[in-house]
C-alpha cells in the first residue's frame, strides 16, 4: 500500500532520481560523441556508425524517462527501435557498399556533386 | 414630312414629276417566283463542281463550260422575270427559307428577322441584268484567256468566279441588310481570292491583302450602319424599314439616326474605291484580266452605288449626307483622273479611270439623280468591261506586256483588228465622245449638278475631269493601237509549254509572234461592243424626254425619292442653261482632250517627252508630273499615317509590356524568392557534413532558445 502511494506520487511528480540523471547524462554524452563523430569524419561507414550512436543515445534516453515516469512504455519502445535499427543498418551498409563500388572510395566528399 | 430641299428641288422631268415624288412602293409577297432561288443555287452548284474538278485535277475546259452554263441560265432566269413584269409593277418579296428569326418578347425591338429572301424591284433587276449578263460573257472570254492555266488553276479560277456571282446575286437580291452584308463580304472574299490568283507572285499576294484590309475599314462602317438601323427602326428588312421610315416621320431623330447615312457611306466608299479608301483598286489589277473586267470594273465596285441608291431614303436623315457623297465622288473623279494621266501600265490607266468613273456615279447620287448614277453604272459596266477585256487580249497576245511605251501600231498587227476597233469604241464611250453611251450618262449627272446652285462648282469639277478623261483614254489608244508597228513582248513565258505551244510565241530563230485572239475572245469583245452601243438607247430616249426603261426602273424602286431630274432653264454661266452648258463644254472638253492626245501621242510622240521634261525642269510646275506619276503619294501617306504609326505604337507597347509589366512586375516579384535562395545557397553545397553542421547548429539554437525561455521564466529558481 505504502509502495503504491509512493509509486503514485513518484508518477505524479516524476522527480529525477540520481540513477536517472546518470542515465540521461550518459545519453547526452553518447549523442554528443555521435554528433561530433558525424561532423568530423569523412568515412561513410564511420559516419553511419555515428548515426547509430545517436540513435542508441535516444534509446537510452527513452529508458531513462520511462524509469523516471515508472512507465514500461519506454522499454517497449526501445525494443522496436533496436529492431528498426537492425533492419536499417543492413540497408545502410548495403547502400555504402554500392556507393563504394561506384567510386572505389568511402569518402563522403566523393558524392559532393549530388547537391541541388 | 421633313423632306430635304434636295428632294423638293428635284422637280419635274418631262412630265414624270408625279413619279419622281411618289412614295416608296409597297412590296408584296410572291411565292410563285420561288424558282428565282435558282439564280443563287446555280453559281453555288457550279462553284462546288469546280472545286471538285480542281481536286480531281481535270485538265480540260469543263470548269469553264459549267460556269458559263450556270451563269447563262441565271441570266436567262433574270431576263424571264424582267420580261414578265409590267413597267410599273410593285416590288415583290420571294421568301426562300428562314435564316434568322428570333423573338424575345412582344412588340418592337423584341424580335429580329433576316431570312434568305429576295427583294425584286426594278433596281434589283437592272443590276442583276448586267451582273449576270456580263458575268456570262466574261466567263466565256476567260475560258480562252485562262487556258494557259488548264488544270487545278483553271478550275480554281472558275470556282472564284462562281463564288463571286453567288455573293453578288445575294448582295443585289437580298431583302434585308444582313443578307446584303453576307453578299458584301462574299464578294470581298471572291475579290481577295481572285486578285491573289497568281499566289506565287508576291505583288499579287500583297495586292489581295491590301484590297481585303481596306475593304474591312469600309465594312466596319456598313456593319455599324446596319446595327444603328436596327437600333432605330427595329428591323433590317427593306420593306419594313422603309415603311417604318415613312410612317415614323423618318427624318427626325437624334444623332444616332443622323449617323446612319455616314456609316453606310463609309461602306460604299470602301467597296467602290472612293476617296479615303481607293488605293486598293489600282493594285487589284494584279489579278487575271477577266477578273479586273468583271469584279473590279463592271460589277462589284458598283455595289457601293447600289447600296446608296437602295438606301436613298435613309440618306435624307442628315442634310449634308448627300452633299458629302457628291463631293467625295467629284474629288475622287478628279484625283483619279490626274493619276491616270501619268501611268504607263494600260490596266492601271483603266483602273484609275474606273475609280474616276465611280466618282461620277457617287456625284450623280449626291446631286440627286439616282437615274443618272444608275445609268452611268449601266453604261460604264459595258464600256469598262470592254476596255479591260481588250487590255487582256493585248496582254494575252504579247506575253503579259502592258506598258504603253512598249506597244505601238497594234491596229496593223494581224489578228488584232477586232481588239483595236472595239477598244476604240470603249475609249470613245469612256472619253464621253458626243452621243456615245458614256457621254449621255455623264451628261445626266453634270446637268443635275449644274441645276443646283450649291453644286455648280462640283459641275465644273466634273467637266474638267471629263476633259482629262478624254486625254488619258486616247493617250492609251493612240499609243497602243495607232502609229508605226513596234512592240516588245513581256516577260511572261506563257504559251511556250505544253499543249499551248502550237500558238508559237517563239519560233526557232527566237523571234516573237504575237498570239492573236481567237473566237471566244473576239466574239465576246464584239458582243460587249454591241452592248456598249445598245446601252446608249435609254440615254437618247431621256434626251428626247421619252420615258425610258432605266429611268422607269429607278422610279419603281427605293431610289425613287431622288430620282427626278430638275428642269432648270435659267442660265448658269455664259448665258447657257445647264443642258446647253454641259453639252457645249462636254463636247468641247472631250474633243479637246482627244485632240491633245492625238497631237502628243500619235503625231509627235517626242513632244510628250519634251513637255514632261519642260514641266519637270520648271520649279513652279515640277511638282505636278512628279505627284501625278507617284499617285499623289497617297500610298506613302497611308504608309506613314497608319502602317508606320501602328508599327511605332506596337513597338512602344511591346517595350512597355516587355520591360515594365514583364520585367519589373512579373519577373521582379519572381526574382525576389530567387535572390533569397541565392543568399542561402552556399549552405547547400553537397558536403554531407555541411548539412549536418547546419542541422546541429539549428538544434543548438533551438536548445539555446528553450534554455533561455526556461531561465527567463525562472525555471531554475
Amino acid at each position: 500500500m505504502n509502495t503504491a502511494v509512493e509509486m503514485a506520487t513518484a508518477t505524479a511528480t516524476a522527480t529525477a532520481s540520481p540513477a536517472v540523471t546518470v542515465a540521461l547524462a550518459f545519453s547526452a554524452v553518447l549523442f554528443g560523441i555521435g554528433l561530433v563523430g558525424f561532423l568530423v569524419r569523412r568515412n561513410m561507414i564511420l559516419m553511419f556508425l555515428c548515426t547509430e550512436l545517436m540513435l542508441q543515445a535516444a534509446a537510452i534516453a527513452f529508458i531513462a524517462f520511462g524509469r523516471m515516469r515508472m512507465d514500461l512504455g519506454g522499454q517497449v519502445f526501445v525494443i522496436f527501435i533496436l529492431t528498426v535499427a537492425a533492419a536499417e543498418a543492413a540497408l545502410a551498409l548495403g547502400l555504402v557498399v554500392l556507393l563504394y563500388r561506384r567510386r572505389e572510395t568511402l569518402s563522403a566528399e566523393s558524392w559532393q556533386e549530388l547537391h541541388e | 414630312m421633313n423632306l430635304l430641299p434636295l428632294v423638293l428641288a428635284a422637280g419635274d422631268d418631262a412630265g414624270h414629276g408625279s413619279l419622281a415624288n411618289a412614295a416608296i412602293p409597297v412590296a408584296t409577297a410572291a411565292p410563285e417566283l420561288a424558282w428565282l432561288g435558282w439564280v443563287l443555287a446555280l453559281p453555288a452548284i457550279s462553284a462546288c463542281l469546280c472545286g471538285l474538278l480542281a481536286a480531281l485535277r481535270v485538265r480540260n475546259k469543263l470548269p469553264a463550260v459549267l460556269t458559263v452554263l450556270a451563269l447563262g441560265t441565271a441570266f436567262a432566269l433574270i431576263l424571264k422575270v424582267y420580261l414578265s413584269r409590267g413597267p410599273d409593277a410593285a416590288p415583290v418579296i420571294v421568301h426562300l427559307w428562314d435564316w434568322m428569326n428570333f423573338s424575345w418578347g412582344e412588340g418592337p425591338w423584341k424580335s429580329f428577322q433576316a431570312d434568305v429572301s429576295l427583294y425584286l424591284d426594278s433596281l434589283t433587276l437592272l443590276w442583276m441584268l448586267f451582273v449576270t449578263g456580263l458575268g456570262t460573257l466574261i466567263a466565256v472570254f476567260a475560258s480562252e484567256y485562262m487556258e494557259g492555266e488548264r488544270g487545278p488553276g483553271y478550275a480554281r479560277f472558275f470556282f472564284g468566279v462562281s463564288i463571286f456571282l453567288l455573293a453578288m446575286s445575294a448582295l443585289v437580291m437580298a431583302d434585308n441588310l444582313v443578307l446584303l452584308y453576307l453578299g458584301w463580304e462574299g464578294v470581298g472574299l471572291a475579290s481577295y481570292l481572285l486578285i491573289g490568283f497568281y499566289y506565287q507572285k508576291p505583288s499579287a499576294v500583297a495586292a489581295a491583302k491590301k484590297a481585303f484590309i481596306m475593304n474591312r475599314v469600309g465594312d466596319l462602317g456598313l456593319a455599324v450602319g446596319i446595327w444603328l438601323i436596327w437600333v432605330n427602326y427595329g428591323t433590317v428588312e427593306y420593306s419594313a424599314l422603309f415603311q417604318a421610315f415613312t410612317e415614323g416621320g423618318g427624318a427626325q431623330g437624334g444623332w444616332d439616326r443622323a449617323l446612319i447615312p455616314f456609316c453606310l457611306m463609309l461602306g460604299a466608299f470602301g467597296k467602290s474605291a472612293q476617296l479615303p479608301l481607293f488605293t486598293w483598286l489600282p493594285d487589284a489589277m494584279e489579278g487575271p484580266t477577266p477578273v479586273s473586267a468583271l469584279i473590279h470594273a463592271a460589277t462589284m465596285v458598283t455595289a457601293g452605288v447600289y447600296l446608296i441608291a437602295r438606301m436613298q431614303p435613309l440618306f435624307m436623315l442628315h442634310p449634308d449626307a448627300m452633299a458629302t457623297v457628291a463631293w467625295i465622288g467629284g474629288l475622287t473623279a478628279l484625283l483619279a483622273a490626274t493619276i491616270g494621266m501619268a501611268q504607263h501600265d494600260i490596266k492601271r490607266v483603266f483602273a484609275y479611270s474606273t475609280v474616276s468613273q465611280l466618282g461620277y456615279m457617287f456625284m450623280g447620287l449626291g446631286v440627286g439623280t439616282a437615274f443618272g448614277a444608275a445609268y452611268h453604272v449601266f453604261t460604264h459596266a459595258f464600256f469598262k468591261a470592254l476596255l479591260f477585256l481588250t487590255a487582256g487580249a493585248v496582254m494575252h497576245g504579247f506575253a503579259g506586256q502592258l506598258d504603253l511605251r512598249k506597244l505601238s501600231g497594234l491596229r496593223r498587227v494581224p489578228g488584232f483588228g477586232v481588239v483595236c476597233w472595239t477598244m476604240l469604241l470603249g475609249s470613245l464611250a469612256l472619253a464621253a465622245f458626243p452621243f456615245t453611251s458614256g457621254f449621255l450618262s455623264k451628261d445626266l449627272i453634270l446637268v443635275q449638278a449644274f441645276s443646283e446652285p450649291r453644286f455648280v462648282a462640283l459641275g465644273w469639277l466634273g467637266l474638267a475631269t471629263a476633259g482629262l478623261t478624254a486625254y488619258y483614254t486616247f493617250r492609251v489608244w493612240f499609243r497602243v493601237c495607232a502609229g508605226p508597228v513596234a512592240y516588245t513582248p513581256g516577260e511572261e513565258a506563257h504559251g511556250d509549254h505544253g499543249d499551248h505551244a502550237h500558238h508559237g510565241h517563239a519560233d526557232h530563230a527566237g523571234g516573237f509572234h504575237p498570239h492573236a485572239p481567237r473566237l471566244a475572245i473576239n466574239g465576246v469583245l464584239l458582243l460587249i461592243a454591241v452592248g456598249v452601243l445598245l446601252s446608249a438607247v435609254p440615254g437618247y430616249m431621256a434626251l428626247r424626254g421619252e420615258h425610258n426603261w432605266v429611268q422607269e426602273m429607278v422610279y419603281h424602286s427605293t431610289a425613287v425619292r431622288a430620282a427626278g431630274v430638275a428642269h432648270v432653264t435659267t442660265p448658269v454661266a455664259f448665258g447657257l442653261d445647264p443642258h446647253g452648258l454641259v453639252t457645249v463644254f462636254g463636247i468641247g472638253l472631250g474633243l479637246g482632250g482627244i485632240l491633245v492626245a492625238l497631237w502628243l501621242h500619235l503625231l509627235d510622240r517626242r513632244m510628250a517627252d519634251r513637255l514632261r521634261t519642260a514641266l519637270r525642269s520648271n520649279p513652279l510646275t515640277g511638282w505636278l508630273p512628279t505627284c501625278m506619276e507617284n499617285k499623289w503619294y497617297v500610298d506613302q501617306i497611308y504608309d506613314v499615317a497608319f502602317r508606320q504609326a501602328a508599327w511605332i505604337t506596337s513597338h512602344l507597347l511591346h517595350f512597355f509590356d516587355r520591360h515594365l509589366i514583364d520585367g519589373l512586375l512579373v519577373n521582379g516579384f519572381g526574382r525576389l524568392p530567387m535572390m533569397m535562395g541565392r543568399l542561402f545557397q552556399p549552405l547547400y553545397n553537397g558536403a554531407l557534413q555541411g548539412y549536418a553542421t547546419t542541422m546541429a547548429g539549428g538544434l543548438i539554437l533551438v536548445l539555446a532558445w528553450v534554455a533561455w525561455r526556461w531561465l527567463g521564466a525562472g525555471g531554475l529558481a
